[in-house]
């Protein structure tokens, strides 16, 4: 199981978190501290796997943001290193080209398609098509939304309540 | 609320982002933070506001809650949004309160009815958004809400939810297995569902399950191996082919079940041979997932009934694990090597020289990883180099959860396969004057009795050369200052049980020592005790044997001092020690036997010493005692404590809705006929008597009527939070509020296409190529692949350190290029971001390395990408932006420099020549311009960077 999936940039900047198992905020923070302090200081040949506090951190580096997956003891970290290759592939074919930017903007869009990937903390979806057409689903009927509010629709409805 | 550049977000939500993307330290950033929680504050509560901004305020809650920050004054307001009806806001409103809420926080009971509602919903998005909000927010007390509904939508029509079904069911399961338990064949049955994604989700549960209890599911072997063998003969749609390997996560799941059910089984093992050795012999070793699915075959073989053909092939693969240059693999290949050796031994002796290699590794996690396999193969030849090793180790690390995970292993591994009692006390003593205060209390009581009880044997001599042995080394060390309290305990105890033993050390020798010891550790009341005990048995034994004996000064000025301490503990003990002072050698020889530690003290618990006194207060008329359980009238107070709560169900909460109030006025009733099925409350025959016999205003209040269960009511929640229309007439509201989703999501498909049409408004040529640079280094040029395969021969340059990256850059290309695992053949179906997803150094100094890309860029050896390409330009239209980007810059730099990276590996020498500027000086130009017109100051956040562009 997962844990927790962090993104952190290679300055140690958050760029998203988001917890599978109960962390009280203060805990997040000192999660984040250390976790960031153990990976980004790490050099680029070694194994992109870390022991800690009785769990296991697969981390790996696109560019400057480091993905982060906190997982048990008994998980394969290779598979992990793939579900995290996974979720950037389908952020990269959402986006059309992902970078970190798209991400520093979009952070709730990146919490929506990893909410399609992963949910409580195990991989649901492990094929990109119904991921990208999950997401574009709804994100149709949310541009839709976007409209709504200067939509003749809208007033019919208004007027009609 | 004018939506600015392509993000969908105010101005004031941009530039908050940007300017913690700006701050240049934490502190900063929470003083900027501070600053964005006082004015939601103030906003959030305004009333009246739309709802749009609304969602605005929510997502900037997300961040400062990203952020680490403390966004509770704001939760309420995302669970109101997920009473709203537009699925945007909805949506979002549940995603806030994901991330906010931990399952047991309060606001939770608010959501539930929302879920419930949601979860009825014809509109399989909204369904599906709830699904999501159930597996984090539904708790134990609220699963019989939704447990009905979640169970029915396993039937959905649309996969996806069905999926997000079989995900709540098992997230409910894990929370309370109580309450899904008959629910369970839900799973079984999902297993072979027509989809490969609900299939594929459904392994999660049942592996689940199977790690509880293996039985009732070995009838399920047959299938599982058959799903495993037609995923592996490409049955599946080709979208669930990953890096054009057949649905890898399947199959490793599917391995993981095998494991599980094969285990210590031999008719279901057999099953599954054929199938493994056929992955195993298909599977890519180029791949990281091949690696992967190879990875979990071999766990899969070392769990279930070994078979020799097997073990064989995965010998071999952890051979190839461990020879391969990559360190993830090396790592996988120790795991590995850790499970085998628990069938076959032998395995590990093959690879010796790879396991050293691994042991001397500069990666922690790898030697971690390998003390670890060492753990497992200690035996008593090796012993002494394994632990010796783990001890240095030990010491070498700070990290206390490891330091004291790894003492705990060298006492285990000592006291197991000890060579002799002189090592044993030697390595102890090391273990405990490193990590003493790590280590388990348990661990130095473990080594007290130890050295009391001997090894076992009856063999007096060796037990008591072990003691002396002890006693010896604990007298050379006692001296240290900076001995851990659980060791100075142990020595302590030692000395004053063993001290005189061997009559090798006098009285007085070791009584001065202890009291050094309790001197030098005033504060420790803990070591103080012992050492007044172990002196009094000192003097004991002293007195017992008819030697003369005479209190020591310090002994009899730390008496007084100990008689007058403020812990009872210690004073008792002196004033014992006194008492026992003026007693004469045959007492003391009955208080304090020699070498007793061992023997058992016998108590009788009907305590007949103390009859008499008995007696003689009843005598006086003293009260008869009357044992605990046997009084009555006084509140049993140990069962009130123990009672569950959840145990009974007549106090639970009610999540149903209620019935529809009889209507007072008889007007009202047809609206309760053309009620929507939303608010059809789920029949629960024990509240409808109560319902019935209660006056009905009651049933309109949610006061419980008198029910004889009290419950809460969360319908009438919703007045407060939902629509104002809610409160008035709630049946006519929701039906309106219905018509008018449906006719939101109907009509307003068609607004998508000007809505699309209206985004990009300014030129972005120069902020293109910047994304196309992010682009190219996030995912990789096209040129990356093969380069990196001619840079692989390069791998002399690799030894270059990281402190003389930035005096020679020229040679950290190479650094990088090897740094890069084996390259994975073209398997992404991402077009140019073919394998360029891997790590890279994160030494390199990026702004030397950009002052390397405008070479390559003038040499024209790289391809570099800052070439606008027509089709990269097309897909950065879309996502347009006005400019901010470039405010961006301190985080595209690393971006753009680790492209950089990837073209100027193939080729260090070329980075020697001088730096002129090439084709690439007005794009540097461009942006600096661009910077500038945004305001950012250059020099704020690397001077380099932009005098360099500027030439």
């Amino acid at each position: 199981m997962i844990h927790f999936v962090l993104l952190i940039s290679r300055q140690g900047k958050v760029r998203l978190t988001k917890w599978y198992s109960p962390y009280s905020q203060k805990e997040r923070s000192k999660v984040i501290r250390e976790l960031s302090g153990m990976i980004l200081t790490r050099g680029p040949k070694l194994c992109n796997f870390v022991e800690w506090r009785g769990f296991k951190v697969v981390y790996k580096r696109y560019a400057s943001l480091y993905f982060c997956m906190c997982i048990n003891q008994e998980d394969n970290e290779l598979e992990v290193l793939e579900i995290i290759h996974h979720y950037v592939e389908i952020l990269d074919r959402y986006f059309g080209s992902v970078c970190e930017l798209d991400l520093i903007f979009n952070f709730h869009k990146a919490y929506y398609i990893l909410d399609e990937v992963l949910i409580a903390g195990e991989l649901q979806e492990s094929s990109k098509k119904t991921v990208a057409r999950l997401v574009a689903a709804q994100d149709s009927l949310v541009e839709a939304a976007k409209e709504e509010a200067a939509s003749i629709s809208n007033i019919i409805a208004q007027a009609t309540k | 609320m004018g939506s600015q550049g392509g993000f969908g977000q105010s101005k004031e939500f941009l530039d908050l982002v940007k300017s913690i993307g700006e701050a240049r330290s934490k502190s900063e950033e929470d003083r900027i933070v501070l600053h964005e929680i006082e004015t939601l504050k103030r906003r959030i509560n305004e009333p009246d506001i739309p709802k749009r901004k609304m969602k605005e305020y929510i997502i900037r809650l997300v961040y400062i809650e990203m952020l680490g920050h403390d966004a509770s004054f704001g939760y309420i307001h995302a669970v109101k949004m997920t009473h709203d009806d537009s699925l945007l806001l909805k949506r979002t409103g549940y995603l806030a309160v994901t991330l906010f809420l931990n399952e047991d926080h309060d606001l939770i009971i608010l959501i539930v009815n929302t879920i419930q509602k949601d979860l009825k919903s014809d509109n399989f998005l909204v369904v599906c958004a709830a699904l999501n909000a159930c597996c984090k927010l539904i708790n134990e007390e609220t699963i019989p809400a939704v447990i009905q509904q979640v169970v029915e939508l396993l039937g959905h029509q649309k996969e996806a939810v069905r999926k997000k079904a079989v995900m709540a069911l098992h997230s409910f399961h894990q929370r309370s297995s109580s309450s899904v338990n008959h629910l369970i064949s839900n799973f079984r049955k999902k297993l072979s569902d027509n989809d490969p994604g609900v299939m594929g989700a459904t392994l999660c549960p049942l592996y689940d399950l199977i790690v509880i209890d293996v039985n009732p599911y070995k009838d399920l072997v047959a299938s599982f191996v058959n799903i495993l063998k037609q995923v592996a003969e490409r049955r599946l749609p080709k979208t669930y082919d990953y890096h054009q390997t057949p649905a890898p996560f399947i199959q490793i799941k599917l391995l993981k079940i095998m494991a599980l059910l094969g285990s210590g089984d031999k008719k279901s093992s057999e099953q599954m041979y054929t199938v493994i050795g056929d992955i195993m012999r298909k599977s890519d070793t180029a791949s990281n997932i091949g690696n992967a699915i190879l990875f979990e075959c071999i766990c899969c073989i070392s769990s279930i009934q070994p078979s020799p053909k097997l073990l064989e092939t995965a010998a071999d693969a952890i051979a190839k694990f461990l020879k391969s240059d990559s360190h993830n693999l090396k790592y996988m290949g120790i795991d590995a090597l850790g499970r085998l050796i628990r069938i076959n031994p032998d395995i590990a002796e093959q690879h010796q020289l790879a396991v050293i290699d691994c042991l001397e590794d500069p990666d922690d996690t790898l030697k971690r990883k390998t003390f670890e396999l060492l753990y497992k193969m200690t035996k008593s030849s090796n012993v002494e180099v394994i632990v010796d090793r783990m001890i240095d180790y030990m010491i070498s690390i700070n990290d206390s959860h490891y330091k004291t995970e790894t003492a705990s292993r060298c006492v285990e591994l000592a006291e197991q396969f000890a060579p002799s009692n002189h090592w044993f006390i030697q390595t102890m003593n090391k273990v405990f004057q490193h990590a003493g205060d790590l280590v388990n209390p348990k661990v130095a009581h473990n080594l007290m009795r130890l050295i009391a009880e001997g090894f076992g044997e009856d063999d007096d001599a060796a037990d008591s050369q072990l003691r002396s042995s002890a006693v010896e080394s604990y007298l050379k060390i006692v001296d240290d200052p900076k001995l851990p309290s659980a060791f100075l305990q142990v020595i302590c105890w030692v000395l004053g049980e063993y001290g005189t033993a061997d009559g090798k050390y006098s009285a007085s020798y070791i009584s001065g020592k202890l009291c050094d010891v309790a001197e030098a550790h005033s504060s420790d009341d803990i070591i103080r005790a012992y050492a007044v005990t172990a002196l009094m048995k000192v003097y004991c034994f002293e007195k017992a044997a008819g030697r003369k004996t005479s209190l020591l000064p310090e002994c009899q000025s730390l008496l007084e001092e100990l008689s007058a301490s403020h812990s009872s503990d210690l004073q008792q003990r002196a004033y014992e020690f006194r008492a026992i002072l003026d007693l004469d050698a045959n007492a003391v020889e009955n208080i304090m036997p020699l070498d007793a530690s061992c023997e058992d003290i016998e108590i009788d618990k009907s305590l007949p010493f103390l009859d008499n006194y008995v007696h003689k207060s009843l005598e006086q008329g003293a009260e008869p005692y009357i044992p605990e359980n046997e009084r009555s009238g006084t509140l049993n107070i140990s069962n009130i404590i123990n009672r569950n709560p959840y145990e009974h169900p007549a106090h639970s909460l009610r999540f149903e809705a209620y019935e529809v109030p009889k209507p007072v006025v008889p007007t009202k009733l047809t609206p309760a006929v053309t009620y929507p099925t939303d608010l059809v409350p789920v029949p629960e025959p024990s509240y409808q008597p109560t319902l019935s016999s209660g006056p009905i205003s009651d049933a309109g209040s949610g006061s419980g009527s008198g029910s004889t269960e009290l419950r809460l009511r969360l319908d009438g929640v919703q007045k407060k939070w939902g629509k104002p229309a809610y409160s008035s007439a709630a049946a006519s509201s929701t039906s309106t509020i219905d018509s008018q989703r449906t006719t939101d999501n109907g009509a307003t498909q068609s607004d998508n296409v000007t809505s699309k049409s209206r985004e990009p408004r300014q030129p972005h040529v120069e902020v293109s190529e910047e994304k196309q640079k992010l682009a190219a280094s996030l995912f990789g040029g096209r040129t990356a692949r093969p380069e990196r395969k001619q840079s692989g021969s390069a791998a002399g340059h690799s030894k270059v350190s990281r402190t003389t990256n930035h005096v020679e850059d020229k040679a950290q290309p190479t650094t990088v290029a090897t740094a890069v695992q084996p390259p994975p053949p073209d398997l992404l179906d991402l077009g140019e971001s073919s394998g360029a997803v891997s790590s890279y150094s994160s030494s390199v100094d990026p702004f030397k390395q950009l002052e390397g890309l405008l070479d390559l860029s003038q040499d024209g050896h790289a391809v570099t990408t800052t070439s606008t390409g027509p089709d990269l330009m097309s897909l950065y239209s879309g996502a347009s932006t006005n400019g901010q980007n470039q405010n961006q810059n301190q985080n595209l730099n690393p971006l753009i420099n680790e492209k950089d990276n990837m073209n100027g590996a193939p080729n260090p020498s070329n980075r020697t020549a001088s730096l002129t500027k090439g084709p690439s000086l007005k794009d540097a130009l461009d942006k600096d311009a661009l910077v500038r017109q945004m305001g950012v100051n250059p020099t704020s956040q690397n001077p380099n960077l932009f005098s360099d562009l500027l030439g």
